[in-house]
């Protein structure tokens, strides 16, 4: 019964892994992309979560807290470049 | 440490303080320093002739590498003391020459005196070394310190053209030499050549004989000059006119003789020996006079009269060893022909060397050696004309010299070649003594010419720089030594030589020959009675007169000869072509772009890993061992190929870098799929950081190159890629198929919790088990931010712009 629940929900989310990537490569703008990418790396959360089910093992809690933190990382990154053209500003000071 | 090794190296010991003494005597010569040496040599050497003459020999040996057999054995024999004794003794006259040629003002005398020692000890380890290894070192040093003795005068174009040309021929003979040794230990296993010569019948039965034959004699023809290597020697002329007389005469073209001589009782029995060495000896005789006949300038003359020479010599040599057919002494008839060999070594050394000095003497008078400007200087120099006409009479082998005596053995033992009725010699046997006839005849006509050219006809001073006047008594010396040697051997040959040097020399060159109780006896007559070889000096003479009168009439003949065709106009080209040949041939596949490298790489890879796949049959696929395909990995992996077939075809550089990302991440999907959650988190961290830098990179290209256009097709690369791919797989299918032990990895498993307290088996593999790998894991990244640091902040080249 769990078993086909989780195929189930790793078919699903592949469909939308699939619509993410055309937004991806279609775009049109930057944010676009960006944001696509973000929901992208959440959805390859809950594939590892639902796999680790399949896989009957907690090894790979920490895959999924990393990938967590990597797609705000990566968005905050990519939303500063896009806003200031940058990501490390320099100091000023200097 | 013995006193014969203390001998033999002190000309080098010496050589070491040569410049103190130039440094701190700046008012004496250098020379009367370094003259003591020589003359105490050739006095000990002396003290050895009782012990040779009753055939003992003198073995010394010195520990060098003992664990390879090398060693440096010095052996005085009846060969060797013969030539440590012309070593020593012309060297003590060229040094006493030389004091008065070279002058203390003008000259480097420290080099010149450093290299002279360095060759004078060389010389002596060659003839006195019973290692062949030891005897190659000192063959080698000869030729090193022969180069630097004829690249005296850096400065002039020639001599460093003629210092080059005599390095690399006499290297390339030395390098087939060492080849010849290697081949001879292989077959003996000893370097020692008296070893070798009781072990000949094993040498002469063995696969390797031809080939250690042709090595060693190719090492013996390069340095001793002989056909078709001999242009060497006349180049070598440019050196100061000591080191002509004692290295390009007496000494070092000798040391070829020496290996012939003393390799006799190892190579001679067979009938290759006798034909390479009789038949190349005969034709560098002839070739050398007829060429000296022709040289305007006297060193040259001198230089090919040297080459014919060694001909001589060596062809005796060769057909020496016909006596090595018959059993005994008695009836031996082919024994003369070694014997003349011996003789003639002496005896050209006396002359040539003396020949030398008075040439040097004529060009340091009147500032010129070309004999169409010299003439009628007998006026001026009547003690040099008396040495030069006692030398080249000698030379050319007439009574009452020397010269004539040894010619008259010569002849004797290439009549008796025709006598010869072994390999096949019966249908060639008659050009032996013609050729050598002819060459007497040449002889003769060039030895009138360096004679009469210079001293007699008419005085030319318009064409002389200097007003020419006698040379100083020092000067003369030397010569005056030599040119009395001449006369006396001629004399009293048989009390001066015969049982001293001549047949203590026979028994290292022909060993086999002498049994208990007899010896060789040596008699050397100044009259035969009529035999065919008076009568052969008869017709030489006569033919020679007339020929020498009639010179400029057939002078044209050797215009006959094409310029295109000569062996110098051959050694050039060869080393231009091997020049530009080479050049072209780097130019070709070195062209700077990485990319026909890595084609190079790929290709061969390609080539030896497919080939050796193919000829070792190793490919096997066993579907036995296989795990079952879940419907993940089948998903996963379109995933990665599409990822990674996109790259190809995509249109901007930054898609193809989101898509390598993709195709990280999807790798890190695999790592989860096959439970490696350690692999799965690292391969993200640094893929992220992967495309970040990627992404850093690209914003830092030019505008310009930022949108270029996909990559562009090229079929070699598609082949090669496809080919380094197919090769790949082929090779990870057969090595799955083909395991042969079970995996160690059943360790780990038992033991990470027992021996390591760990759980996690990859960590305590990492820090644990194996934590090496990873302390040197951890170096490189510390290398790779230092030097990323390092790129980034130093920056020589803006520093200098501003």
């Amino acid at each position: 019964m769990l078993d086909t629940v989780i195929h189930i929900a790793l078919f699903c989310l592949a469909l939308s892994m699939i619509g993410l990537i055309y937004r991806v490569i279609k775009g049109p703008s930057i944010p676009d992309r960006v944001i696509a990418l973000d929901a992208i790396g959440i959805n390859l959360i809950a594939i590892i979560a639902l796999i680790s089910i399949v896989l009957k093992t907690n090894a790979f809690l920490e895959v999924i807290l990393l990938l967590g933190i990597l797609a705000f990382i990566g968005t905050v990154a990519f939303s500063k470049y896009l806003e200031k053209g940058v990501i490390f500003e320099r100091e000023r000071d200097r | 440490m013995s006193l014969l090794h203390l001998a033999i190296i002190a000309p080098l010991i010496l050589a070491i303080l040569v410049p103190f003494f130039y440094k701190s005597f700046r008012q004496i010569h250098t020379g009367w320093f370094v003259l003591p040496i020589p003359i105490l040599l050739f006095a000990y050497f002396f003290s050895f002739i009782s012990l040779t003459r009753e055939k003992e020999v003198v073995m010394k040996t010195l520990d060098w590498i003992p664990s390879l057999g090398i060693n440096f054995t010095a052996k005085v024999d009846g060969l060797g003391l013969l030539f440590a004794l012309l070593i020593t003794g012309i060297g003590a006259l060229v040094v006493l020459y030389s004091i008065y040629y070279l002058s203390k003002e003008k000259e480097k005398l420290h080099n010149f005196y450093v290299y002279l020692l360095l060759f004078m000890g060389a010389m002596l380890g060659v003839v006195l070394s019973d290692n062949l290894i030891v005897m190659y070192a000192f063959w080698e040093l000869t030729s090193f310190s022969s180069f630097l003795l004829i690249g005296y005068w850096y400065h002039r174009e020639k001599s460093r053209y003629g210092a080059q040309k005599s390095m690399l021929i006499t290297v390339f003979g030395g390098l087939s030499m060492l080849g010849g040794i290697i081949l001879l230990y292989l077959m003996t296993g000893s370097f020692s050549i008296t070893e070798i010569i009781t072990q000949s019948n094993v040498i002469l039965a063995h696969p390797l004989f031809i080939p250690a034959l042709i090595c060693v004699l190719l090492g013996a023809f390069t340095k001793s000059a002989q056909f078709p290597f001999h242009i060497w020697l006349p180049d070598a002329m440019e050196a100061p006119t000591p080191v002509s007389a004692y290295l390009h005469s007496a000494t070092m073209v000798k040391a070829g003789i020496y290996l012939v001589a003393r390799l006799t009782p190892v190579f001679a029995v067979d009938g290759l020996w006798l034909w390479l060495v009789a038949g190349f000896g005969i034709f560098t005789l002839f070739w050398g006079s007829f060429s000296a006949v022709k040289q305007t300038d006297l060193k040259s003359i001198l230089a090919f009269s040297t080459v014919s020479q060694l001909g001589l010599i060596m062809s005796l040599l060769g057909v020496g060893a016909a006596s090595l057919h018959y059993d005994g002494l008695d009836d031996n008839i082919y024994i003369v022909a070694t014997t003349a060999a011996i003789f003639h070594l002496i005896n050209h050394a006396t002359f040539k060397g003396s020949l030398f000095m008075v040439v040097g003497i004529v060009d340091h008078e009147t500032g010129t050696r070309d004999i169409r400007k010299l003439g009628g200087l007998i006026n001026f120099m009547p003690i040099t004309f008396t040495l030069a006409m006692i030398g080249a009479f000698s030379m050319a082998g007439l009574p009452p010299f020397n010269g004539f005596l040894s010619k008259e053995m010569f002849f004797t033992g290439m009549l008796r070649v025709l006598e010869m009725d072994f390999f096949s010699f019966d249908t060639f046997a008659i050009l032996f003594p013609v050729l050598a006839w002819i060459a007497s005849v040449f002889t003769f006509i060039y030895s009138m010419i360096l004679v009469f050219k210079t001293f007699t006809g008419k005085y030319q001073p318009e064409k002389l720089d200097k007003k020419p006047h006698e040379a100083p008594l020092g000067m003369l010396i030397s010569p005056i030594i030599l040119v009395s040697l001449v006369i006396i051997i001629f004399f009293f040959p048989n009390s001066l030589l015969s049982e001293n040097l001549i047949a203590p020399a026979l028994v290292s060159i022909l060993p086999s020959l002498v049994t208990e109780g007899t010896e060789f006896i040596v008699h050397i007559y100044q009259w035969h009675g009529f035999n065919p070889e008076l009568f052969m000096t008869l017709g030489v003479i006569a033919v020679g007169i007339l020929l020498y009168l009639t010179l400029p009439k057939w002078r044209r003949i050797y215009d006959l000869f094409p310029k295109k065709l000569t062996l110098n106009r051959f050694y050039d080209g060869a080393v231009e072509r091997a020049q530009t040949g080479s050049y072209k041939f780097t130019k070709s596949y070195m062209n700077g772009s990485i990319r026909s490298y890595l084609v190079y790489i790929f290709t061969f890879f390609i080539v030896i890993l497919a080939t050796s796949l193919f000829y070792k049959n190793a490919f096997k696929v066993d579907t036995n061992k296989l795990a079952a395909i879940g419907i993940y990995e089948v998903l996963l992996a379109l995933l990665i190929v599409i990822a990674a077939a996109s790259i190809l075809f995509a249109k901007t550089r930054l898609s193809q870098i989101i898509l390598l990302g993709a195709v990280g991440y999807t790798v890190s999907l695999f790592y989860v799929l096959f439970r490696a959650p350690d692999l799965a988190l690292t391969q993200l961290v640094i893929e992220t950081v992967s495309v970040a830098l990627f992404l850093v990179c690209f914003y830092h290209l030019p505008k310009l190159r930022r949108e270029e256009t996909r990559i562009r097709f090229k079929l070699t690369n598609a082949v090669v890629s496809v080919g380094v791919g197919v090769v790949v797989t082929l090779i990870a299918l057969s090595a799955h198929s083909n395991k042969f032990f079970p995996s160690i990895s059943q360790y780990y498993i038992e033991n990470t919790y027992e021996k390591a307290a760990g759980k996690n088996m990859v960590n305590v593999i990492l820090v644990d088990f194996r934590g090496f790998d990873t302390l040197f894991e951890i170096a490189v990244l510390a290398i790779a931010a230092l030097g990323i640091f390092g790129m980034i902040k130093l920056r020589l080249a803006r520093r200098e712009e501003e």
